[in-house]
């Protein structure tokens, strides 16, 4: 569950309450990241290393954080998203399945 | 400091001459600087959730749309931002994509 | 006492930097220490290691300002950490070979390349040389608020994404010595494409450029390299004198050259050869040779082009590029005649077919081969090429002049 918000936004008076009562034994592991300005991505090309400031790609929404969630079906897991705070916050939930 | 590598390719790139990831996955695990990991399916199984005016929309897709996506992360624990560069440039995707990295913020959220 | 003061800064600085952590209150301090100097000195005169005493001083400030505000529990551990690791009340300075390598950590955090370039300019400006946040924007054409927040992200930046304060280890070295010695390079063209009046603030930065030239050739001297850009940029600097007349650029070509400091030239030349010397050529030691060859030619004609050719060889091969091959083509024009300069210039035409440049070379080629209608199409491709008005009045001269 890839967490984006709108770039400037910190979100740091978010509620959180609701999201983490459902995510109780369900998210086994969760990240907030610090702001993508402060990202770098890197690059290797013939041996040489790349390195450029900033996210990899410029968008409108960053990604701020990343849960791990144990769903049984996609749609247990929109209804955990539906909860969390970005969602809620005129930021998104990107849902990606992981490789078995 | 704990990094968020997000390792973003090209779908549309040539794929089959880059190196497997396992050599880079145990090196680093072994290191005790791989915290965890995972490689994320399609971009097209993505989907998006966003919450307006107390309504639940739910989008087919990624929140963007990018020429790169992201197709998996792992969790780095390293000494210094060089270090989490070290790393991340070794990850065979850095030669055919491209690698981000974010240091996690200070405070966490326990679930 | 001022000039104490420009030299000791950036020193102290990344002294406290690498002490507290903290990039304001290192330059808070930095600058309370150098009021309090101010006071102190002019009654007690000058100490015997004036940067010692500062950076004395400096330390204190930061430890009481971090003990009264209470920052943070952490910060203020570390410096009571470092203070007793220390022993004694009154620091030693005796040694300070540490303190001298603090310089060289600052510089090479300000040019880490996970900051944005023209962020890493920003940082050793303001840090290294000391410029106001006002001065730097008024030399890059930005608003003072836009260069204060550029500042400060990348200082954020440092902090957060945890870019560390050191001489990066030797497996990294040779790649983050190039980006810093390229950022310098880039404040010194910054400030050398700016010729003259409102664009005074901007040639201040080859002045600023040479004295960091300077000291990185100081803190990195087993680098060729940094003597390479060091004597680059004196060479370039020596002949600035002669590149304009009344407004009007003037090519090397036609330059009076009783204009250009000899001292200067006769300080870089050395430079050259105690870099070579060292048996690691690089491209701020070829171009520098390049330089000094025309510098310590007495005219044009006399001018050593089989030596300038050959070093265009030599760098094309370090560091290919199509300008370098474009310059390659006329020395060997000038060394072998404007045949053989035209047949090198066919084989890069691809590359720089959009420049300027290349149709004014092929141009003057033309012409010394009285192929006056060609070299005339020449120009006025080139003429629809040139962005900048003093080089198109130029070529419009060379384009009308025939007997030049």
């Amino acid at each position: 569950m890839l967490v984006c918000v709108p770039v400037e936004e910190t979100g740091d008076d978010a509620d959180f309450g609701p999201y983490l009562a459902a995510a109780r034994g369900h998210v086994t592991g969760t990240t907030r990241l610090r702001p993508a300005s402060e990202a770098t991505t890197v690059r290797a090309e013939g041996g040489e290393v790349l390195l450029s400031d900033g996210p990899y790609a410029e968008t409108r929404e960053v990604i701020a954080g990343v849960d791990l969630v144990e769903a049984p079906d996609l749609d247990a897991a929109i209804a955990l998203a539906s909860l969390h705070p970005a969602v809620l916050g005129g930021g998104a939930i990107e849902i990606r399945p992981v490789w078995k | 400091m704990k990094y968020m590598m997000l390792v973003c390719v090209d779908p549309n790139a040539d794929f089959t001459d880059v190196e497997s990831v396992e050599p880079w996955v145990e090196e680093n695990d072994g290191r005790g600087t791989r915290v965890t990991g995972h490689e994320l399916r399609p971009i097209a199984e993505a989907v998006t959730v966003r919450v307006r005016g107390g309504e639940l929309l739910v989008s087919d897709g990624p929140f963007a749309e990018t020429k790169e996506i992201i197709a998996g992360f792992d969790i780095l624990e390293c000494e210094s931002a060089d270090e989490a560069v070290a790393i991340a440039a070794k990850h065979p995707i850095a030669k055919k994509g491209a690698v981000e990295l974010r240091r996690f913020a200070d405070h966490e959220f326990s679930a | 006492m001022a000039a104490a003061f420009r030299d000791e800064r950036a020193q102290v600085v990344a002294t406290l930097i690498r002490l507290t952590g903290d990039w304001d209150l290192a330059e808070e301090c930095a600058q309370d220490a150098f009021a309090a100097a101010l006071e102190t000195w002019r009654r007690d005169g000058v100490p015997r290691r004036p940067g010692a005493w500062l950076t004395m001083v400096a330390r204190n400030r930061a430890l009481d300002r971090l003990r009264r505000e209470a920052v943070g529990a952490a910060k203020l551990q570390e410096v009571i950490v470092m203070r007793r690791s220390e022993g004694a009340p009154e620091p030693d300075f005796a040694d300070d070979s540490g303190i001298e390598d603090d310089r060289l950590r600052l510089v090479f955090t300000c040019c880490h390349p996970a900051l944005a370039l023209e962020a890493r300019v920003a940082l050793t400006l303001r840090t290294l040389a000391g410029l106001t946040t006002g001065e730097i924007a008024r030399a890059f054409l930005v608003p003072e608020a836009t260069m204060a927040q550029r500042i400060v992200r990348a200082k954020r930046k440092i902090r957060n994404a945890g870019i560390p304060f050191r001489i990066p280890p030797a497996h990294l070295l040779p790649e983050r010595v190039t980006g810093v010695l390229a950022v310098v390079y880039l404040l010194f063209n910054e400030g050398y494409s700016a010729t003259e009046g409102a664009d005074l603030v901007r040639t201040g930065l080859c002045a600023e450029a040479i004295r960091l030239g300077r000291s990185l050739a100081d803190l990195m001297p087993d680098e060729p390299e940094a003597l390479g850009l060091l004597a680059l940029m004196l060479l370039h600097d020596a002949r600035s004198a002669g590149r304009t007349e009344d407004g009007e650029l003037v090519t090397m070509e036609h330059q009076d050259r009783t204009r250009w400091d000899a001292a200067q030239i006769e300080e870089a030349e050395a430079l050259v050869e105690r870099a070579l010397r060292r048996g690691r050529p690089g491209p701020y030691q070829i171009q520098a040779a390049i330089a000094a060859c025309h510098a310590t030619a007495s005219t044009w004609d006399d001018t050593d082009w089989p030596q300038i050719a050959a070093l265009y060889g030599e760098l094309a091969r370090v560091a290919p590029s199509p300008v370098v091959e474009l310059n390659r083509a006329v020395a060997i024009g000038m060394a072998e005649g404007p045949a053989a300069g035209l047949a090198r210039l066919a084989e890069t035409e691809g590359a720089l077919k959009d420049s300027h440049l290349l149709h004014a070379t092929r141009a003057e080629f033309l012409r010394s081969l009285g192929r006056e209608a060609e070299a005339d199409a020449a120009f006025a491709q080139a003429l629809a090429l040139v962005a900048n008005d003093q080089e198109r009045r130029h070529l419009e001269r060379r384009r009308t002049n025939r007997s030049m």
